[in-house]
């Protein structure tokens, strides 16, 4: 068992040090290239979340029942697996699905977009004296990437509920890019002069030795000083170009769309290949209590191309099998259609798409009734079935328990894996 | 899209704040401060409380064998208490007028000027409502976190006795807009429905400094708290309901199967068993407490905030404590090897060895009417406050236990991270030589407003278990270094501080001194002075502007500005 907090002072000290231990991991040399090019079962595996923020209307997604009184204008049509037909909307993706599976039965208590958000992205529903951490925040913290000069855990996309450390700590939260291929936000020094950096840092150096005075462990322990070296370090890194997409040729920036949540799966991809280990793409909008169909076909236009070109890019790389991609969102949306022409909050019987990274493609699971009366969908998967089997394909261990930070032992994820979806 | 709507308002942000401030510098205008009519605190009895706090930490030192730290600087004590109290570092206008001020017990009479400054209730009301009502967004529409934080910073600023201010939150009826108390409620409201056993467990942890949530689903395993317990206290809510006229206690209503009109009765499911149970309102200790009529919450209310029940009083001052420390006690909380003992997991009464401290300042709170401004005045005038955070046992290749007990023993302030809202506050100031405060009104507290919560959103907050240990991180790092915020205050035009002291400060030295005071609210040391002095040498125009620029940087991104000290 790892404990986290709650130690008598000294181990405390120790554990922040192993901390300072790792801030050092930053100057060693970057990734092996080796590691970098390797492919198939040899590479290490990444996981892609595509968050789909507001809640997805299944209906207009991956599970349409056109024709019937809760289908709503939508149509469905044929992909490139014969058992599945998809939205109208997403004719790009029909062409991509056979490689990924589609789950239909999902389903969650949990009808709040703050509630279910913090369901869908740590497994647990919100619980009283404990903050869970995102899958994304276990993946990075039991599976570090030696020789990784930037985060290890990226949030692409402006969310409201980008994904957190919890009780691992704030270490582990999502390092945020709001304008992903656009700019590199805050890490890009605000003066170009060399001379004037160096003379900041100089600066810089002289007023943190008078602060160090009479204060020289405290300081210490504020590893401040490391910080900004590792910030630094970031700032020269040559792996920070996996955020930049200018050198992509303009027939796959074409193909990815030019969005906000296109360039955002398009850096993911480079993230990916540089070895980053959890990323997540935001896409928000989903929330269509009016005019359901309407803001659906707006959405498909940014999802569709976006989505299907990252499936299509990281097969041709050959990455596919080593990174494990899921699109959800905190919940799905009613069968019934309200006069507004919009559909409400639905936590039973949503749809999500999860595939690679040794997750086996071509499998529907579970159906919805297609009146929409009955609420259950029948082979109803849980959350944390979904994570308990994202955990086993990547590799952790699920059953070892951490100690939390208020002394409550807590498993990552308390699901069984679901075997059928594991190659 | 969005990101471009979060970096606009940064830029504006700056830029408005420093038009506005140096448009109202009219030496005309006069500089009084938007004081708050309220309880003015009785000092009867303080200085005997201070005096038994300090004896006690004095003797404990004794035996410890720890000398304690010198007392701090007064500038320092100036900008520790500006951080606490207001949230900001002093403005350059501020330290110049604190320094010429020479009337005798100066440090308490600025501690009751902050007090009485309307910015106190602002930044104490954000504090307390993370215990109050968490963090989170909440229900849309009906929970109103703004309101409530107003009513709160009011009341505060008020200094109305916070036995009432519990007892009005946890007992209001109304609508969440023109009652705000009832936000206290609404909080908790998930899929259109009052959340008993989140209303319970925050009413506990926030109220008496107990945690009682883990019982909410089983017995607690290291504790004495059953669930029980927990029940039973969760069912003096069981009767809070909301609608569209807003909160309310409903006794009776209809049942729809048998359309009869029954008692509202608290229900629970069990876990195990699925099986419906009625649980009737008890309370876990002190039944005597409890007022014999009112509502289920209003006895709740009475029996929380009863004299008798002191954990109500040690709750609060182990809290406000912390707030002004920028971390829990050790020491007060009888931990002496926890770090960072929570402050809503205390020891019941009686169980510290005497002098029980938390009792000692508790008791001093109630009969001085609950008075949260005297609560800090006593706080700030003990002697762990006042100390410095230099020590001579900390220096190279220090003893680490060593310096754990100074800092657990309260012989040394302790070395805190500042909380986003601080950072912010103290980098806006830095951006202006005049105090940034409702004088500077609407349009700037509006700005800074959104530019604190576009910054929040960066720095990342710390939650509710803000009290707790946590140490920078990598983007808080980034935003500070290349951040456009930071960057827009920096840089030096005739509307920011670092433009003004550039064309207007006169010789290198007193360039130097203003760029120090405004950023670290200090005086440049020798050695400072030996690197940065030839820096500025000889320099005019551009190249003077950058080397404040410059200067200005190297402050923010120092340890000293983001940790209090």
């Amino acid at each position: 068992m790892e404990s986290l907090s709650r130690l008598p002072m000294f181990s405390r000290r120790d554990v922040l040090q192993t901390f300072a231990g790792l801030g050092l991991s930053f100057a060693l040399p970057g990734m092996d290239l080796l590691a970098a090019n390797k492919r198939g079962k040899e590479r290490q595996k990444s996981f892609i979340l595509l968050w789909l923020a507001g809640g997805p209307s299944q209906l207009e997604t991956w599970d349409p029942h056109p024709g019937t009184k809760i289908g709503g204008p939508s149509k469905a049509i044929a992909t490139k697996n014969p058992k599945l037909k998809i939205s109208d909307l997403y004719p790009r993706m029909a062409e991509q699905i056979d490689t990924m599976s589609v789950i239909r039965s999902m389903v969650s208590k949990e009808g709040d977009h703050e509630r279910g958000a913090y369901f869908l992205k740590t497994g647990f529903r919100p619980a009283p004296a404990l903050v869970h951490p995102s899958v994304g925040a276990i993946l990075t913290h039991e599976l570090p990437v030696p020789g990784l000069e930037i985060p290890n855990h990226i949030s692409l996309g402006n969310g409201p509920s980008p994904a957190r450390g919890g009780y691992l700590g704030a270490k582990y939260d999502a390092f945020k890019v709001f304008d992903p291929g656009l700019n590199l936000q805050n890490l890009e020094s605000g003066t170009d002069d060399k001379k004037r950096q160096k003379r900041r840092l100089s600066n810089l150096n002289v007023i943190s030795s008078s602060f160090r005075l009479g204060r020289q462990l405290q300081v210490k322990r504020t590893l401040h000083q490391q910080t900004i070296d590792r910030a630094r370090l970031m700032m020269s890194s040559e792996q920070l170009d996996a955020l930049v997409i200018k050198e992509e040729p303009q027939k796959i920036r074409d193909a990815y769309g030019d969005s906000n949540f296109g360039r955002g799966c398009l850096v993911a991809r480079r993230l990916v290949e540089t070895g980053v280990r959890a990323i997540e793409v935001t896409l928000p909008g989903f929330d269509s209590h009016a005019s359901n169909y309407g803001s659906h076909v707006e959405s498909a236009k940014s999802l569709d191309p976006a989505f299907s070109a990252l499936i299509n890019d990281l097969k041709t790389r050959d990455l596919l099998d080593s990174t494990v991609v899921l699109c959800i969102g905190e919940f799905g949306r009613t069968p019934k259609i309200n006069p507004l022409g919009g559909r409400d909050h639905w936590p039973s019987g949503f749809s999500c798409v999860v595939g690679g990274g040794g997750i086996k493609g071509g499998l529907v699971i579970g159906e919805t009734d297609p009146t929409g009366k009955e609420i259950e969908p029948t082979d109803p998967i849980e959350v944390n079935q979904l994570y308990a089997t994202i955990f086993k394909t990547m590799g952790v261990d699920i059953t070892q328990e951490t100690i939390t930070p208020i002394g409550r032992p807590m498993k990552f994820c308390d699901g069984k894996p679901i075997e059928r979806l594991l190659v | 899209m969005k990101p471009k709507l979060f970096a606009l308002p940064l830029a504006v942000a700056a830029v408005v704040v420093a038009l506005v401030t140096w448009a109202a510098q009219s030496p005309q205008m006069p500089t009084a401060l938007p004081v708050a009519a309220g309880r003015t605190p009785t000092t009867e009895g303080a200085d005997e409380t201070v005096a038994k706090l300090n004896q006690t930490f004095a003797a404990n030192w004794e035996a410890e064998g720890i000398s304690p730290a010198q007392a701090a600087d007064e500038l320092q004590m100036l900008r520790r208490l500006s951080l606490s109290l207001h949230g900001t570092i002093p403005s350059l206008e501020e330290v110049r007028q604190f320094e010429a001020d020479e009337d005798p017990d100066k440090i308490k009479r600025w501690t009751d000027r902050m007090l009485a400054d309307t910015r106190f209730g602002d930044y104490f009301a954000e504090r307390l409502a993370r215990s109050f009502v968490g963090v989170e967004g909440g229900a849309f529409i009906i929970y109103r976190r703004d309101r409530f934080v107003d009513w709160l910073s009011d009341e505060l600023n008020a200094n109305r006795p916070y036995d009432e201010l519990v007892r009005q939150m946890m007992t209001e009826e109304g609508l969440w807009t023109g009652k705000p108390a009832t936000n206290f409620v609404t909080s908790t409201i998930n899929e259109n429905k009052v959340d008993e056993n989140k209303l319970t467990a925050r009413c506990v942890r926030a109220f008496l400094g107990q945690r009682i949530d883990c019982a909410q689903c089983h017995d607690h395993p290291f504790d004495v708290w059953t669930q029980k317990q927990f029940e039973g206290l969760a069912a003096h809510f069981g009767q809070t309901q909301f609608s569209a006229v807003g909160v309310e206690n409903e006794t009776r209503e209809k049942n729809e199967e048998t359309d009869k009109e029954e008692a509202v009765e608290y229900v629970v499911e069990d876990r195990e068993t699925l099986e419906k149970r009625v649980v009737a309102p008890v309370v876990p200790f002190g039944e005597e407490w409890l007022p014999k009529s009112g509502s289920r919450r209003d006895r709740l209310a009475g029996w929380i905030t009863h004299p008798e029940n002191r954990r109500f009083e040690r709750a609060i001052v182990c809290r406000v404590w912390g707030y002004m420390f920028g971390k829990s006690s050790s020491y007060l909380i009888g931990q002496p090897y926890e770090p960072d003992p929570p402050v809503d997991d205390l020891p019941p009464p009686g169980e510290l060895s005497e002098p029980d401290m938390l009792d000692l300042l508790g008791a001093d709170f109630r009969e001085h009417g609950y008075d949260l401004k005297r609560l800090i005045q006593v706080i700030t005038a003990s002697r762990p406050f006042l100390l410095d955070s230099t020590h001579s046992a900390d220096v190279d290749g220090a003893d680490p236990t060593r310096v754990d007990q100074l800092i657990a023993q309260g012989a040394v302030f302790p070395l805190t991270r500042l909380r986003p809202e601080q950072v912010i506050g103290a980098m806006i100031q830095t951006g202006s030589i005049k105090t940034i405060d409702q004088n500077s009104h609407l349009v700037v507290r509006f700005l800074r407003f959104v530019s604190e919560n576009n910054f929040v959103k960066e720095y990342g907050d710390l939650g509710e278990d803000e009290l707790m240990e946590h140490p920078g991180t990598l983007p808080q790092a980034l935003l500070r270094m290349n951040g456009d915020f930071g960057g827009n205050i920096l840089t030096a035009s005739p509307f920011t501080a670092s433009g003004r002291i550039v064309s207007s400060a006169g010789s290198d030295e007193a360039c130097l001194d203003a760029c120090f005071l405004v950023g670290l609210s200090r005086r440049p040391t020798f050695d400072e002075k030996e690197q940065l002095l030839p820096l500025l040498k000889d320099t005019k125009d551009d190249a003077r502007k950058h080397v404040v620029e410059d200067i200005y940087w190297s402050m923010f991104n120092s340890p000293e500005f983001s940790w209090n000290h």
